[in-house]
């Protein structure tokens, strides 16, 4: 088990304390699932360097389009935040959605998207509005489309006992975009998604036609799978029901569901998937066409 | 594997004392301090049963390291009114008929306690998000919410 828990006040001093431990120490932040992994054997660190101390990390801020959220903001502190709820709505829904208040307060955004869960409520809305994670290596920073992260299911392209994820950048909503976030769940709360969706649209001017849409669909596969050939069939097209309708049949196309206990069968998943994506479009362009 | 010393605020009290880093929370209030009024569930955040505040907020003590609670004010159960002055959520929980076997009741009241500190006067669908993650078996929850509105109440005054 553990031997040392370490406060750094500072992401240098974190990242000194990784590279001192040379792979045996990894980040915690919140530790809701990583607590859970250790317990269960299937992580073993030495040392945990604890981030949710180091100020900036705690911050929600709005710089030149982007909202920055630091990687130890909770999901609790993201669903309440006026600035999210604003700029990025369905990051504020769906950080509401995860576990239980009593894991909202301490589980962070950044740590739903490195433990690499596909359906990981804060992370499918991230990739669905195409948000970043700013990654350091005690070197250089890099910032990573979160869609990006996913090697396989729970392994994250970050890597914790060398690398801190710092903060995400999420693109501040602009006019005539909407998005939605729909989960299928068999409880309202302490249930994993069955599906979760999230569509984020741009409507044109007028707000009768779409320039894009991004389509995301998980857990179907091991990262957050993107919808592309139903996003192919909106972009120019006529934001109507008959071309929701046949892009939210089109997106499904790579959609890979296993049959699991604990998510459904792949069947009835596959026969649903395509209405909550299009639930997704159609709530997206009412919100998208709202003045 | 050295231990190291956690101070914390508990219950109002400057609290010191060791720690392995690898202990939980809720195992150094309960086997530790002797507070056995949180109660150990599940063990993996899946049913509140050891929820505890933590600087404000209810927290599953079970999945928190315990080193997390450094220069943090926690409040269990038994920081929660006395025996001769009940706090309102105690009494209401009692005359609601919201306790059956009594297991959930710790978590729960610490859950309603969270709300009720940073929203005075919920309506009904707080009240359940803020118990969404404490599971009781016995009751149906229907009088647990009762009683969490009803000791609403009884604070406004």
């Amino acid at each position: 088990m553990f031997q040392a828990y370490y406060m750094p006040q500072t992401v240098q001093e974190a990242m000194d304390i990784l590279s001192g431990h040379k792979g045996q120490a990894a980040i915690i932040a919140g530790g809701t699932d990583l607590v859970l992994d250790i317990h269960e054997g299937k992580k073993n660190f030495s040392a945990f360097v604890d981030i949710s101390r180091i100020p900036n990390l705690r911050s929600i801020e709005e710089e030149d389009g982007f909202l920055r959220l630091g990687a130890a903001v909770t999901h609790a502190q993201a669903n309440r935040s006026a600035l999210v709820q604003a700029a990025a709505p369905i990051l504020a829904e769906a950080c509401g959605k995860v576990g239980s208040l009593q894991i909202r307060n301490v589980a962070t955004l950044v740590g739903n998207v490195v433990n690499a869960q596909p359906a990981a409520d804060a992370a499918v809305a991230l990739a669905a509005l195409a948000a970043k994670a700013v990654i350091d290596d005690g070197t250089t920073c890099r910032e990573v489309l979160v869609e990006d992260l996913y090697a396989e299911v729970g392994m994250c392209k970050v890597n914790p006992t060398k690398e801190i994820v710092t903060s995400l950048l999420v693109p501040v909503q602009k006019k005539r975009q909407g998005s939605a976030f729909v989960r299928l769940d068999q409880r309202k709360a302490l249930a994993l998604p069955m599906l979760n969706v999230a569509a984020v649209v741009q409507l044109d001017e007028s707000g009768e036609r779409f320039e894009w849409a991004r389509i995301i669909m998980a857990p179907v596969g091991p990262g957050p799978v993107r919808g592309f050939e139903g996003e192919n069939l909106l972009a120019g097209a006529a934001a109507s029901r008959e071309t929701i309708m046949q892009a939210a049949k089109a997106a499904v196309k790579h959609a890979n569901p296993r049959s699991s206990a604990l998510r459904g069968s792949r069947e009835y998943r596959l026969g649903v998937l395509p209405v909550l994506v299009k639930r997704a479009l159609e709530a997206a362009v009412i919100h998208a066409q709202k003045d | 594997m050295d231990l190291m010393k956690l101070s914390f605020m508990l219950n109002g009290e400057a609290t010191e004392i060791m720690v392995d880093p690898s202990d939980m929370l809720v195992d150094i209030l309960r086997e530790r301090l002797l507070l056995t009024g949180t109660k150990k569930g599940c063990g993996k955040g899946e049913c509140g049963a050891c929820t505890v505040i933590m600087d404000g907020a209810a927290v599953n003590s079970c999945m928190i390291p315990a080193m997390k609670a450094m220069g943090t004010t926690v409040q269990t159960i038994e920081g929660i009114g006395n025996p001769n002055q009940l706090h309102p959520l105690q009494e209401s929980f009692m005359d609601e008929g919201a306790i059956q076997c009594g297991f959930c009741t710790p978590g729960m009241i610490m859950s309603a306690k969270a709300l009720l500190d940073s929203t005075p006067h919920p309506d009904g669908a707080q009240i359940k998000e803020a118990i969404a993650g404490n599971i009781c078996r016995c009751t149906g929850y229907v009088k647990i919410e009762k009683a969490i509105l009803s000791a609403s109440e009884k604070l406004k005054g």
